[in-house]
């Protein structure tokens, strides 16, 4: 997938600034920074969400406007924040949803093993039968992520999955990411308010400032004292905890 | 639920024929077909709440909260002004596109502002509704049209006879549909967002359900008349118990919104034998009571705030709208 001049206007100020990257596949990738800085937006645009005002996303040599929407929700996933959860289905109800795009409601019996193998793989089975409105939180993010997996597709495309989600929860969410990418071979691309969860699960950083991007590159690459304080403009300390460069801001 | 459905239609015709010896004409002309035009309505009026519930993603919007029995009557006048000799499939015409136009513009509006309370919508619903209704009755005044347009306002089946009724057949063919869609619906439900991840055109897919919703009360009200409360009760009370999943719940829902109305209907004719009472009236005291009786004992045995909550809106709701029925007569 291949991101250039990206650009997108709200009454006339670009919350995001002519932005170029490509995404490795097979990985995971962290978009952070701070608050309007654009992450959501770009995540959107690349998931066919949102409109954008200038620039080319091009997915599989294709741009993503010229795909069959069907077509594309076969090879690329998005779960956003905003899912409507005061509605009464089962968790087997859910992720059979994730079945639509191949056949379109009347699942098959391949369909019904894609449902199985996803709730399996969630450790949902217990619950498989509860309204997704009666689990807790953690529960409920697993459902979801049951049906992108059920989906089947290349891509998944998180926005900040571990929003409201406490710290057993948040840090499970992201051992997921780490599996669905490692174990599933998906690359899978979220926007993460934690700097830490990024360093730690994530291949790449990319961190927005102001609609542009400020440092695009390995973990270790961006999570340096320097970058990340020219970022968030608060001071930084960087330690190494298992290999892995974490931060700490005060 | 089939059983007892079977069942209720098993007593009906023997309790009808009992209750007039004299002739199969009489079951044949208006027993008959006032029967057919009870399942339709209770059907018809049950699965547009369902859909307009599901695709506003709001528990309390129904053809009654969403201005399309409004719309519809207001159609009706105004083929009663411009055609005077109309016929009843040029009034069902008219009734269509104006309850599909003011649907539409109820969910166009809706969807603008985003309401963040879940009573904002309905309670705009209502008024957009009574906007709608004060300017059928302006209108109604001014021409001299109050009598004819009375039968419209207030359901009753009491008019249902052969050759006039046969419209609302067309519930049917809608129903079927709105059945081979459901999962489009149940998936818009979930929010823009979460459709256009599937891949379905979430636009495309709300507009026609709407109408779909709006046809079939259209088709109803047209027949019978406004028949209100249905549309609201008998999808919350299914997804109480069946969840929100249409494929699962619309037979159900079909089934119970036939009963409910058959029922009502039943009472409306013994209660002040040999007069008969509309229909509306014995829908909207039961369907109160069964809606406040339901939230109460979701109250007691509720698991979930969530339901305190919804429990608190559904009271609101209700006494919005019985106001809105008292307003009426």
């Amino acid at each position: 997938m291949i991101i250039k001049d990206l650009t997108k206007k709200y009454d006339g100020k670009a919350v995001v600034d002519s932005v170029s990257f490509e995404i490795p596949k097979g990985n995971v990738i962290s978009l952070i920074g701070p608050n309007g800085a654009g992450k959501s937006t770009v995540m959107g645009i690349i998931s066919r969400l949102i409109a954008r005002d200038a620039g080319l996303v091009t997915f599989d040599g294709t741009d993503i406007s010229k795909w069959k929407s069907k077509e594309l929700s076969k090879r690329l996933a998005i779960l956003t924040q905003s899912n409507h959860v005061q509605m009464k289905l089962t968790v087997r109800e859910l992720v059979s949803f994730g079945r639509f795009p191949y056949s379109g409601g009347r699942l098959t019996e391949e369909d019904t093993a894609y449902v199985d193998k996803a709730i399996e793989y969630m450790e949902l089975q217990e619950f498989e039968d509860r309204f997704i409105d009666e689990l807790s939180g953690g529960q409920r993010q697993r459902a979801y992520i049951a049906m992108v997996i059920a989906q089947d597709t290349e891509y998944v495309l998180l926005d900040e999955p571990t929003n409201n989600l406490d710290i057993y929860h948040a840090t499970n969410m992201m051992k997921i990411v780490r599996r669905l990418c490692d174990e599933l071979g998906k690359t899978v691309i979220l926007v993460l308010h934690e700097i830490n969860y990024a360093a730690f699960y994530s291949d790449y950083i990319c961190a927005f400032v102001d609609g542009k991007i400020a440092k695009f590159g390995t973990v270790a690459e961006v999570m340096t004292k320097e970058t990340l304080s020219d970022i968030y403009r608060v001071d930084f300390e960087i330690m190494e905890i298992s290999g892995k460069p974490l931060s700490i801001y005060y | 639920m089939i059983s007892l459905f079977v069942g209720v239609i098993d007593i009906t015709p023997s309790e009808l024929f009992s209750g007039n010896p004299e002739q199969a004409e009489i079951f044949l002309i208006s027993r008959l077909p006032r029967l057919l035009g009870i399942l339709c309505t209770g059907v018809g009026m049950s699965v547009a709440g369902l859909i307009m519930q599901q695709l506003c993603m709001n528990k309390f919007v129904s053809p009654t909260t969403g201005a399309t029995i409004s719309s519809a009557q207001f159609g009706i006048l105004l083929a009663l002004l411009f055609l005077p000799g109309s016929t009843l499939w040029s009034r069902a015409i008219f009734a269509f596109a104006a309850a599909i136009l003011g649907t539409w513009i109820f969910v166009w509006f809706i969807q603008r502002i985003q309401f963040k309370d879940v009573v904002m919508v309905p309670l705009v619903g209502i008024m957009f509704g009574n906007v709608i209704g004060g300017v059928t009755n302006y209108l109604a005044y001014k021409y001299e049209m109050t009598q004819a347009l009375s039968s419209w306002l207030t359901g009753h089946f009491s008019l249902v006879l052969r050759g006039r009724y046969e419209l609302v057949y067309l519930v049917v063919p809608l129903v079927i549909l709105a059945f081979v869609f459901a999962n489009h619906f149940n998936i818009v439900g979930m929010g823009r967002e979460f459709s256009k991840n599937l891949g379905v055109h979430y636009n495309l897919v709300l507009f026609a359900g709407l109408t779909i919703a709006a046809m079939i009360t259209a088709s109803v009200v047209v027949v019978v008349g406004s028949i209100s409360y249905i549309g609201l009760i008998v999808p919350n009370v299914v997804a109480m118990f069946k969840g929100d999943k249409i494929r699962g719940t619309l037979v159900d829902t079909a089934l119970f919104g036939a009963i409910f109305v058959l029922v009502c209907d039943m009472i409306a004719r013994v209660v002040i034998m040999p007069y008969e009472l509309p229909i509306e009236l014995i829908i909207g005291i039961l369907g109160s009571i069964l809606f406040i009786g339901l939230l109460l004992y979701r109250l007691k045995h509720g698991r979930k705030a969530v339901r305190l909550g919804s429990a608190g809106t559904g009271g609101c709701a209700c006494a919005a709208n019985s106001l809105d029925g008292g307003g009426d007569s």
